[in-house]
């Protein structure tokens, strides 16, 4: 069904690699803002003497930043190969459509948990205690939080028509979605129509399932933010394969 | 360079009623063709004359409005998955990945078929093969179009698409594609492709069909569309000695222009040549310059369509 699948995604891998600012922005830049923020604040649990508390969570912004460099990443090259013919000429082949989006899918999840690694190395090395908390349960809530904010990337990648546009039109959505997303201050603290637009996005859910999970509390306990990114993903992947132009 | 065959050459191609439009435009109209096994077809005419639209109508990649399509045998869309495996496609002006290697994308596409050929004899053939570690972006236009004919080919399809393939190649660049597209073509291949050049028309193809605003306007072996639309030739003498009143007698001559020196012969079919020159030599006008000019692809399509192709 998936034929050409793992070979696609590994030579798409190889030539994401051969791209030096992409891979560095990728994995690097989350990295660096969550080391910034976390010498700002007190981000080790145990020691209270360290600074201020931040009036967010860190981890938690920095998972939701490689999230959408992931997304962003993701747009910038659908509608690059499209613009440049190369989803057309695969098109010609057996290579089949689902086939091309889910190998790119797959390479952002797997730069994704790569890059939540290091940022689980970066917080073992300057702030001990820091990240104490289920580790692959939390890792879980970001790759789902990531696929179901990817798949709004679908659909950016879709309607906007040429690359140029495609970036600074994903982050002119995708910032926005974070300010409201409930990791700054209580979604409930926005005026109600704009809560009702928070409540539909799927960064908020991200955050709510990234936060509970943070807290201690169960999957199961999450399952309406759970939910949530499910639909959004499978609205969004409907929507997209509607709307998707491959030229 | 003509194709021969003995008794009905078959159908590979097979073109119906062909139309389809975009919004309010009619890219294509009522297009019908059919192209033979073992030969190079050509579909020439201007920029958006439909030439690439109907291409992709036959290769499946399109939805015609109205129309049958027949390749292989199979219908384009109903069947696309049967025909992927025994067509080979080329898009204009088609891109690759910056950063992917020429061997990787051979090996993409071997991946992708249920059968392929050997890769690297593909790249030797092409002369690609001090490519092979290269990445698509620092290819040249000819090496890019190199490849794309490698990638069209790596499964052995039966027919081969090729649209604007030399476009944008200087004419060296353009020679070597040439002569492999006759090489595929003399290994028992069919090869369907288009092009607004008419150099290439008349060099390449066994038989083309000229399109026009979406229309099929004539369709032959370029000899034969020469012969019979542009018979009439053209013969430039120049001379000192003499006046256009000199040329009466002239056997199939039409009409003289020229001013002192330089006179325009131009009369009917092609004995017409010889026919000057008998005449000069047997009236014993000395002559300082003597040239002849023989109809093209270019003039039949101006002659058809009253226009030229780069208008």
């Amino acid at each position: 069904m998936l034929k050409g699948f793992w070979k696609l995604t590994w030579i798409e891998t190889k030539v994401f690699m051969r791209e030096p600012m992409g891979v560095l922005g990728t994995l690097g830049i989350p990295v660096v803002i969550f080391i910034v923020l976390g010498r700002t604040f007190r981000l080790d649990r145990l020691d209270a003497s360290s600074g201020p508390e931040a009036p967010f969570n860190v981890p938690i912004l920095a998972a939701l930043l490689i999230a959408v460099g992931a997304v962003l990443s993701l747009v910038a090259i659908i509608t690059i190969y499209r613009e440049g013919g190369i989803l057309k000429r695969l098109r010609a082949t057996p290579l089949s459509p689902i086939t091309i989006l889910s190998a790119h899918v797959f390479i952002k999840l797997v730069f994704t948990a790569l890059s939540f690694g290091l940022l689980v190395l970066a917080g073992r090395r300057f702030f001990p205690g820091a990240l104490d908390v289920n580790l692959p349960s939390f890792a879980a809530a970001v790759l789902l939080g990531t696929l179901s904010i990817l798949s709004l990337g679908f659909v950016i990648a879709s309607v906007v028509p040429t690359a140029r546009f495609a970036q600074p039109i994903g982050a002119a959505v995708l910032y926005p979605m974070i300010a409201v997303s409930g990791l700054f201050f209580p979604v409930d603290a926005l005026a109600p129509a704009l809560r009702i637009i928070a409540k539909t996005l799927p960064t908020t859910h991200a955050v709510t399932l990234m936060t509970g999970i943070w807290n201690g509390s169960s999957w199961a306990a999450e399952w309406v933010s759970v939910g949530a990114l499910l639909l959004v993903f499978v609205v969004c992947l409907a929507v997209s394969t509607r709307v998707f132009r491959w030229e | 360079m003509a194709h021969v065959s003995l008794g009905m050459p078959k159908v590979v191609i097979s073109v119906s009623g062909l139309g389809k439009r975009y919004g309010a435009t009619i890219a294509v109209a009522d297009v019908s063709l059919e192209v033979h096994e073992g030969e190079i077809f050509g579909l020439i005419g201007p920029n958006g004359a439909g030439k690439t639209t109907t291409m992709e109508c036959i290769e499946g990649l399109r939805t015609p409005d109205s129309g049958t399509i027949a390749v292989l045998g199979l219908d384009p869309r109903r069947e696309a998955a049967a025909l992927q495996q025994r067509i080979g496609v080329q898009h204009q002006e088609a891109q690759l990945q910056k950063r992917i290697k020429v061997w990787e994308a051979i090996d993409l596409w071997s991946a992708l078929y249920s059968r392929s050929t050997e890769g690297e004899e593909l790249l030797a053939r092409l002369g690609l093969e001090a490519k092979r570690n290269a990445w698509f972006m620092t290819l040249s236009g000819g090496q890019k179009q190199r490849l794309f004919i490698a990638l069209a080919m790596i499964h052995d399809p039966e027919v081969l698409f090729l649209d604007e393939l030399t476009t944008g190649l200087d004419p060296q660049a353009r020679r070597t594609i040439w002569e492999l597209i006759t090489g595929i073509r003399d290994r028992g291949k069919t090869v369907f492709l288009t092009t607004h050049l008419m150099e290439e028309a008349e060099r390449l193809c066994d038989r083309v069909a000229i399109i026009d605003h979406g229309r099929l306007v004539e369709v032959g072996t370029p000899a034969d569309l020469v012969a019979r639309h542009c018979p009439e030739r053209t013969v430039v003498v120049t001379s000192d000695e003499i006046g256009p009143g000199r040329f009466a007698g002239l056997p199939g001559l039409r009409t003289v222009t020229g001013d002192g020196s330089v006179y325009r012969l131009r009369g009917e079919g092609e004995a017409f040549v010889t026919q000057v020159i008998n005449f000069v030599a047997k009236e014993g006008i000395r002559i300082t310059g003597f040239r002849s000019e023989v109809p093209t692809l270019e003039d039949v399509f101006l002659k058809l369509t009253g226009h030229g192709i780069r208008d």
